[in-house]
């Protein structure tokens, strides 16, 4: 692997300041009276689940791409949008079954959008499963393509779940739903939290999205040796 | 909870998350690390077996004359061994 660029050596150093900014704004934002402290998590969760959807639509147009040009530099940016965007969403659940639990006495109900949620985690687990079951890289590749381009609809789909259907999860930004237990409106010191929260995980997400894509390049020449080493 | 009068307490949940979130990120940077370092390693044996290889498999040939005027080489051939 080549070096690392100094641009990505700043961006590094960014995104754990930037985390643990977050952190910190996160922990002393207002105490939400109903909830209490749990509710802390939310920026967390937001913003995780805000980086990981974008993730997944951004692997869909990188399939298209891919489809056009046939130009496998594609592939690897689309591989590394759904592996951070899955551990970016893993986070999402896990966060949004922790603050459930005080709010809803449940760790996990099959509610609308919690049942998205998991099927889109899924449906990318089940792609890298099937992505290794394929040698020939044009092949994984064109069938990655196909199959993130597919899975992609699955994000908006989670996105909108609690804007379509009746659901208890809340609708914080942009909507008052009535039925949904757990609902808060935020103070000005909340959205600031909240806001650079969305930042901060944009900031993180692009850095290891950058990281990434230089560990599947590296792959790439590592496979391309060993082919030349065993013809 | 919408008829209570005080806060609960629901910091072991709020500390649950935050230390689940960073887990899982540090785990996720580990592991980039580590393929990272299996993947650099297996390049640099790989290159290495690929150098071994091409000189193997290239015929052997006397190097050409030098500067000092060294003998010039000619394949052995029969009619070389005739004369």
């Amino acid at each position: 692997m080549e070096s690392k660029p100094l641009t990505l050596k700043i961006l590094d150093v960014v995104a754990i300041l930037v985390l643990i900014a977050a952190t910190y704004m996160a922990l002393n934002a207002p105490t939400e009276r109903v909830m209490g402290e749990v509710q802390k998590v939310f920026y967390f969760h937001i913003g995780t689940a805000w980086t990981a959807l974008l993730g997944f639509i951004l692997a869909g147009l990188f399939s298209v791409v891919y489809l056009v040009t046939k130009d496998l530099k594609w592939d690897r940016y689309q591989v590394a949008a759904i592996e951070v965007s899955l551990v970016f969403f893993l986070i999402t659940i896990v966060l949004g079954s922790i603050w459930a639990r005080p709010a809803w006495n449940t760790w996990w109900t099959w509610d609308p959008r919690l049942t998205t949620a998991a099927v889109t985690e899924l449906i990318y687990v089940a792609y890298f499963m099937l992505r290794q079951g394929i040698d020939d890289p044009d092949r994984r590749a064109r069938f990655g393509a196909v199959y993130a381009l597919v899975g992609g609809l699955s994000a908006p789909i989670t996105f909108f779940a609690i804007r379509l259907f009746r659901t208890i999860h809340p609708v914080v930004i942009g909507g008052s739903n009535a039925e949904a237990e757990g609902g808060f409106s935020m103070s000005a010191d909340m959205r600031t939290a909240f806001f650079f929260a969305l930042f901060a995980f944009t900031i993180i997400f692009i850095d290891l999205f950058w990281n990434r894509i230089r560990l599947g390049d590296l792959q790439d020449k590592v496979e391309q040796l060993k082919l030349k080493v065993t013809m | 909870m919408f008829f209570q009068d005080v806060t609960p307490d629901t910091s072991g949940y709020m500390i649950a998350g935050f230390v689940i979130s960073f887990v899982v990120m540090g785990l996720y940077v580990a592991s980039m690390y580590l393929r990272a370092r299996s993947l650099r390693q297996d390049q640099s044996l790989l290159e290495e077996m690929d150098k071994e290889a091409k000189p193997a498999a290239e015929p052997k040939r006397p190097a050409s004359p030098g500067p000092l005027g060294e003998k010039k080489y000619t394949p052995v051939t029969k009619k070389s061994t005739q004369k």
